[in-house]
């Protein structure tokens, strides 16, 4: 049968680009955009996208009475988190004054100061937008195919900074060296958009679609 | 290595064809915008822009199918501009799978327009574009194609536009757009310095160095160009590898 993968919709930001990228990858797979805690539960696989500020994209989760469905699949199947939907797993965002998030994984959400300098001499954009190089830090089926210091394309204000360093991925430096991946277990986190990174980026996501934890 | 500098093609689309001739000679229709985009995606362009000069009312829902079907196919960011005036505009756009919005005169006749929307669909989603003209010692915005004075200021101008939540910067010489004399430099340098988020550079494209200098002399962190790559004078690869030469980091 096929497999159905379910693309969480709380109705923050533009999840067509997700889900058409999926879709691209996933050969036969049914590829749901939804906020029914249902069909997430029974999803093999579990796609978490975001776009926007924090504390609004909690209260969206809220607001759909979506953080047992989020949390749950994120402990128990593929669940792959998508740059707002790597940062609402962290523990506390400084963003809007501080936000509490859903503190699946312990560490905090940090803004680029934007006080490093820029090879033009002026300061760091924010946000970090654009195509940058990640180092991969360890072997994971999500590399499948990726070469190494492969670009990807991030858009973000934000960066995520895990207690546990063990987590972490790939790093990417923007004046500094941040966070671009997480994994644990069967969860798999990026702060850039695969589906917005061209080849690597589908590979990324079909990689995704295959992972068998 | 660190964050590239991004390459922009730009595709004017009126009623739903490429305009302003695309001459690919191994393209079928080159007045296809999917065909167009896609052969940009394999060439290694970093984003697309499309530019809705169309100018019938009931030809406008064509960009909407036009950028779904480059979002089916093409998997970079995609921006959409020209007459977007509500929020509504802007949510069809997203809601097509376009990433990024840029609006143009509807920010001069309501700045709020832009709060509203920065506010409601975020900073990331939502590019103003700047069309400027220098008028004696400074440089001031035009609207409708560059034809309607406003007075206004063009730094001052995108350094509100930013406040009021403008995630990205798309500025447009009018001097200098289809020129092929370069861009204006000392613009692009002067809007830069001034704002904190990136800025796309724009108008006056007609050789290899001007992308260059946009970067190195602007300090623009993206540059767009139309005619360049339409008539494929030069391919997207060797735009990058030329300017790789010359010291710019770009995605090869």
């Amino acid at each position: 049968m096929a497999q159905k993968i379910a693309v969480i919709d709380y109705g923050m930001g533009n999840l067509r680009s997700v889900s058409k990228a999926v879709e691209h990858v996933a050969g036969d797979a049914q590829v749901r955009v939804t906020d029914d805690p249902g069909f997430i539960a029974n999803a093999d696989r579990v796609v978490f996208p975001g776009q926007g500020a924090a504390r609004e994209c909690m209260a969206a989760i809220g607001k759909h009475h979506l953080n047992q469905a989020v949390l749950h699949a994120a402990k128990g199947k593929p669940f792959l988190g998508i740059c707002m939907g790597l940062q609402v797993l962290m523990g506390h965002s400084e963003e809007n004054d501080g936000t509490e998030l859903l503190n699946l994984l312990p560490g905090k959400v940090q803004r680029f100061d934007g006080l490093a300098t820029g090879d033009s001499g002026l300061p760091l954009k924010i946000p970090h937008m654009g195509w940058s190089p990640i180092r991969q830090l360890r072997t994971h089926a999500l590399w499948h195919g990726i070469p190494d210091h492969s670009r990807f394309y991030f858009v973000h204000s934000y960066r995520v900074v895990p207690d546990d360093v063990s987590l972490i991925a790939a790093t990417a430096d923007y004046g500094v060296r941040f966070t671009a991946a997480i994994e644990r277990d069967n969860l798999f986190a990026t702060q850039f958009h695969p589906e917005k990174s061209a080849d690597v980026g589908l590979r990324l996501l079909k990689n995704f679609v295959n992972w068998g934890v | 290595m660190g964050l590239a500098k991004r390459i922009i093609p730009c595709l004017d689309v009126d009623a739903g064809r490429v305009v302003k001739g695309v001459r690919f000679v191994d393209i079928r229709d080159a007045g296809d915008p999917v065909e167009v985009a896609r052969r940009y995606n394999d060439e290694g362009a970093d984003e697309i822009t499309f530019l809705d000069i169309t100018a019938t009312a009931h030809e406008r829902d064509t960009i909407v199918h036009v950028v779904e079907q480059v979002a089916s196919e093409v998997f970079i960011p995609l921006t959409v501009g020209g007459g977007i005036r509500t929020a509504g505009d802007v949510l069809r756009m997203l809601d097509a799978g376009a990433d990024k919005v840029a609006i143009n005169s509807a920010a001069v006749a309501n700045p709020e327009f832009v709060r509203e929307v920065t506010d409601r669909f975020g900073s990331q989603c939502i590019v103003v574009a700047i069309d400027a003209k220098q008028v004696d010692d400074h440089w001031e915005i035009f609207t409708h194609g560059g034809r309607k004075p406003t007075g206004i200021d063009a730094v001052t101008w995108a350094r509100r536009m930013v406040e009021f939540g403008a995630g990205e910067i798309l500025l447009t010489s009018m001097d200098r757009d289809g020129t092929k004399a370069g861009f204006d430099n000392r613009l692009n340098h002067a809007v830069a310095k001034a704002v904190s988020v990136p800025l796309i550079a724009s108008g006056g494209v007609g050789n290899l160095q001007h992308l260059v200098d946009g970067v190195q002399q602007g300090g623009a962190d993206a540059v767009l160009a139309a005619s360049i790559f339409h008539f494929a004078t030069y391919s997207i690869g060797e735009a990058k590898r030329f300017m790789a030469h010359q010291g710019v980091e770009v995605r090869l």
